[in-house]
């Protein structure tokens, strides 16, 4: 079954995800048959629990996991056809931010944030200066010659961002990029790829386990459960009006911190925090 | 004290010297090959960089084969070997010979384990970034891994002092040469603890320099 596609919003797709489906060794289908479309300068948020799918189908768009059918475009070239040679010059013109940050701690900053630039063949001095442009712009000028451990979360995630930017990349994916950071930092991570978005017109897909982080920044969503999109579109128009229970569960989540008091709609606790989540069983 | 303290000076002094020659020699031999090993296990093992079952199992097989050997018979097993390629059995450059294969298959497992304790979130960047294997091997995981990679390393260095002595005891010249013709043959106990000081010495100045330098590269 070909599930419609997701529109992507405004612009030319960037993104286009056709019915792919992703199967792991052993038969786990982390991905079930997703069609999605990403538009250029769209903020695209997937949300959706653990294991719902959304780490693998992020992965699918640079190549990092290959699907099991359907094709994945990114900028209308089918990454399928290439071989993992062929994946090299299209995975730089995709940036990657992580949760776990995955800076080299063997490098300083400005060495993380150089080392992609030095991989697109930049000669030294232009590398040096674009790296030192990248640091400035997410707000680290002067720390270049420190190693990440010296940093905080919220600097060490900007230093991720600068290090997936610094080669202008046309799309950024993120994942879970504030998923390791507190309350604080993650507004100001947010507020930092709000600017990438705007400011440099980077398209941007995420993926996040955090309602929060899709009323923040996303223009458009999708909700993930069991390797399927159940749901898509505005994000306005999924918070007024959701129409899967795991949609209403995570809008709720959004809109209500503890106590939580939204009607059992669902058979499982994921809509609340860990505090309401009495009698109620987990969900999967 | 039956040896003559004036004459027996200058011979530690040599001894010493050959020791140091040896095993650093070796040192830079099998740190090469331990290296290209190494990484070429840990590039081809399942979900690596490289998979390669094949090579990846006659790698494997071949060290396994090859580290369990007690070093004084690897001396003896490999001594044609040895002729063929230093062209003597006999003396310190022909010591070198097996130190290093042995201590190269050696190398190879500390330098497997050391890149296996990379966190794979890293090589996962860089292949975001679109590197290639090769690249990520050598511009990633070795200065990831390098602060452990310099310890296992001193290890090595260490069992090199060990090895050469073994070495010395079947004609590689140098500490262990000493302790056997002098200390055991002539059951000369001030020269065997004479021989025994200088092996503890060169042994505390490895460690030392060891630590020192994965102190150095770890920043902590």
């Amino acid at each position: 079954m070909t599930a419609p596609a997701t529109p992507g919003g405004p612009g030319q797709p960037v993104i286009e995800l056709r019915d792919v489906r992703k199967e792991f060794p052993g038969g786990a289908m982390a991905v079930d048959g997703v069609s999605l479309t990403v538009g250029a300068g769209t903020v695209f948020g997937v949300v959706g629990h653990s294991g719902a799918g959304k780490s693998t189908l992020l992965r699918l768009v640079n190549g990092l996991e290959e699907p099991t059918s359907g094709s994945v475009l990114v900028d209308g070239q089918d990454l399928s056809a290439l071989g993992e040679r062929g994946l090299r010059p299209v995975r730089r013109e995709i940036g990657m931010v992580f949760q776990q940050f995955n800076l080299f701690r063997s490098r300083t900053v400005l060495g993380n944030v150089l080392y992609p630039l030095r991989l697109a063949g930049l000669d030294r001095a232009a590398a040096r200066a674009r790296a030192e442009e990248t640091l400035d712009f997410v707000g680290l000028s002067g720390h270049g010659g420190r190693y990440p451990e010296q940093l905080s979360g919220g600097q060490r995630q900007r230093v991720g961002i600068a290090r997936a930017l610094t080669t202008r990349p046309k799309v950024l994916l993120c994942d879970e990029a504030t998923s390791a950071l507190d309350p604080q930092t993650t507004g100001e991570v947010l507020a930092l790829l709000r600017r990438v978005n705007r400011e440099l017109g980077v398209t941007i897909l995420l993926i996040t386990h955090e309602m929060e982080v899709v009323r923040g920044l996303c223009d458009r969503v999708a909700v993930m459960e069991e390797g399927k999109v159940v749901e898509s579109g505005e994000v306005y128009e999924v918070f007024a009006r959701p129409r899967h229970a795991t949609t209403a569960a995570f809008v709720r989540s959004a809109l209500h911190s503890a106590p939580c008091t939204a009607p059992r709609t669902g058979r499982c606790w994921s809509g609340c925090g860990p505090a309401t989540r009495g009698g109620w069983s987990p969900c999967r | 004290m039956r040896a003559d303290w004036s004459t027996f000076w200058p011979k530690v002094l040599d001894a010493t010297g050959e020791t140091v020659y040896m095993v650093l020699i070796t040192l830079a031999l099998s740190t090469v090959g331990g290296l290209s090993v190494g990484l070429a296990l840990y590039a081809t093992r399942k979900g690596g960089v490289l998979p390669n079952r094949a090579v990846h199992a006659v790698l494997g097989t071949f060290i396994n084969v090859i580290r369990p050997v007690p070093f004084i018979i690897a001396i003896v097993a490999l001594a044609p070997v040895t002729r063929a390629v230093v062209g003597t059995m006999i003396g310190t450059d022909a010591a070198v010979f097996p130190m290093t294969v042995v201590a190269t298959f050696g190398i190879a497992r500390i330098v497997e384990s050391n890149l296996l304790s990379v966190e794979p979130g890293v090589i996962e960047a860089a292949r975001s970034m679109g590197a290639g294997p090769l690249r990520i091997l050598l511009t990633v995981l070795v200065p990831e891994a390098l602060g452990p990679l310099v310890l296992g390393l001193t290890f090595m260095l260490v069992a090199l002092i060990d090895f050469s002595a073994v070495a010395g005891t079947v004609g590689g010249g140098g500490v262990g040469n000493l302790a056997m013709t002098y200390g055991y043959l002539r059951f000369d106990t001030s020269v065997m603890v004479v021989t025994v000081l200088v092996l503890i010495a060169l042994v505390q100045s490895a460690q030392f320099l060891g630590n020192l330098l994965s102190r150095r590269i770890l920043r902590r």
